[in-house]
């Protein structure tokens, strides 16, 4: 009889992606929850910025990347409250799951649940602020995914640390927020790019702008997040 | 003893400031262009210069720590973001007040402007963080991660004026400003340096009592109230 091999980081990644998007897809309970909570806030910013069509087209992009990024921060912070009830992270360190693993899975499963709520945000804004996306729909999605890749590694990081904490719903925002203020910015600029066109062909830099936001966020994240969940 | 360095190195603080204010006010030229509200660049520069160093100090005391883990580090850590965060405060207002007379607004959307007001709320966070985690040892890994990922800003905000080419001017060498100017320049940074050397020992040393006072445990026999 052959001992039991331990899986591979990356195959336990995505063991750890499965159980968690399976878990979601059992209950559905939070990504209802976050869907409708960023529609109302999506309804909220239309209702603020008035009734000026002009305007709400200009600030689609912004209105679209604050609904996501309001909407991650509650998937967030209860993406590690699901873990700490019954001790589920420790169990999951003693399996032993490698704490790196955790982190991709983690980042990637809250990446998935954004990009969702994203895609469904984004017809309903299409109607709202009468935008079309005039550089095709690939160059949409490639902005949702990066962007909520952007979201999620360092949110993933933020929201191990601050479910540990102290009023911790005050304190994943006041973290995340200004860290992600570059992000959202490029978001949505490259967002506004494809609804309005892009004549300057600037819609290029501010996606590699984000896809080095990535490269940052998700490697410091591999590097630092251990440290995070060791105890 | 180490009080009366402190106390020492507060006077000499003090007097460098009153000399290099005298310098900067009234013995360094006006400006051509703009005048005497150019004189604000003496404490501005300074400010946040000493900011920036501040916020590379935490840097390295949190990658420090992490490798080699002591409460000294931590609470170097937290007396470099702190003072880190005033001066930064301080210059933000400073140059705010600067801005209205020269670019006619106190606040503009410029690259340099922003990325130090992110990296100001991001220190708030830091501070924020370590206010809200009781367990001393979880406080010190987490702040230490939070402090290396917040760090990311600093060289943003030193380069953005590079970067970007905005409304905000390059830093300037001394070559192409007034050796008068450059003379109250160098002895506010000499001031500004002692003050900041007196603030991070000072709240190190709070730190760390601080510290002491939270891992110490209970002595084994309570002493009898008399």
């Amino acid at each position: 009889m052959t001992p039991p091999v331990a899986p591979g980081l990356l195959w336990t990644a995505w063991i750890l992606v499965r159980k968690d998007l399976l878990l979601e897809w059992r209950s559905r309970a939070r990504a209802n929850a976050l869907v409708f909570f960023s529609l109302s806030t999506l309804l909220l910013f239309s209702f603020a910025l008035g009734p000026d069509t002009t305007f709400l087209k200009r600030a689609a992009g912004g209105t679209l990347w604050l609904a996501i990024l309001l909407a991650s921060v509650l998937a967030l912070g209860e993406s590690f409250r699901v873990e700490q009830e019954n001790g589920a992270l420790d169990g999951l360190r003693l399996a032993p799951a490698d704490a790196r693993a955790l982190f991709l899975a983690k980042a990637l499963a809250n990446t998935a649940l954004l990009v969702l709520v994203g895609a469904v945000l984004l017809p309903v804004l299409l109607a709202l602020a009468s935008v079309s996306p005039t550089l095709g729909l690939g160059r949409l999605a490639g902005v949702l995914v990066l962007g909520c890749l952007a979201i999620s590694a360092p949110g993933t990081v933020y929201s191990a640390i601050s479910s540990h904490a102290r009023s911790r719903d005050v304190l994943l925002p006041l973290l995340l927020f200004p860290l992600l203020i570059p992000t959202v910015v490029a978001a949505a600029k490259a967002t506004s790019l494809v609804f309005e066109g892009d004549p300057m062909l600037q819609f290029g830099s501010w996606l590699g702008l984000l896809a080095g936001f990535n490269v940052v966020y998700w490697s410091l994240g591999f590097a630092l997040f251990p440290r995070v969940v060791e105890d | 003893m180490l009080k009366n360095v402190r106390i020492a190195l507060a006077v000499l603080a003090l007097g460098l400031l009153i000399w290099a204010g005298y310098l900067g006010l009234v013995w360094a030229p006006a400006d051509r262009e703009m005048g005497d509200v150019q004189r604000i660049m003496y404490v501005h520069v300074p400010a946040m210069e000493m900011a920036l160093l501040a916020m590379t100090l935490n840097f390295l005391c949190c990658v420090t720590y992490l490798f080699r883990p002591s409460w000294s580090m931590d609470s170097l850590a937290e007396a470099f973001a702190e003072v880190g965060l005033f001066f930064g405060g301080f210059g933000l207002v400073l140059g705010s007040i600067w801005g209205k007379p020269t670019w006619g607004t106190y606040w503009t959307w410029d690259p340099r402007l922003t990325s130090m007001a992110i990296g100001l709320v991001s220190y708030a966070g830091y501070l924020t963080l370590r206010r809200l985690v009781d367990d001393a040892e979880r406080r010190a890994v987490w702040s230490a991660v939070v402090g290396i990922i917040i760090a990311v800003d600093v060289p943003i905000i030193y380069y953005s004026v590079r970067w970007w080419r905005s409304l905000h001017q390059m830093q300037s060498s001394p070559a192409t400003v007034d050796p008068a100017m450059v003379r109250a320049l160098r002895w506010n940074f000499l001031a500004f340096f002692a003050l900041f050397v007196v603030f991070v020992m000072a709240r190190y040393a709070i730190a760390l009592a601080r510290r002491r006072q939270e891992v110490t445990p209970p002595p084994l026999v309570l002493e009898r109230a008399s």
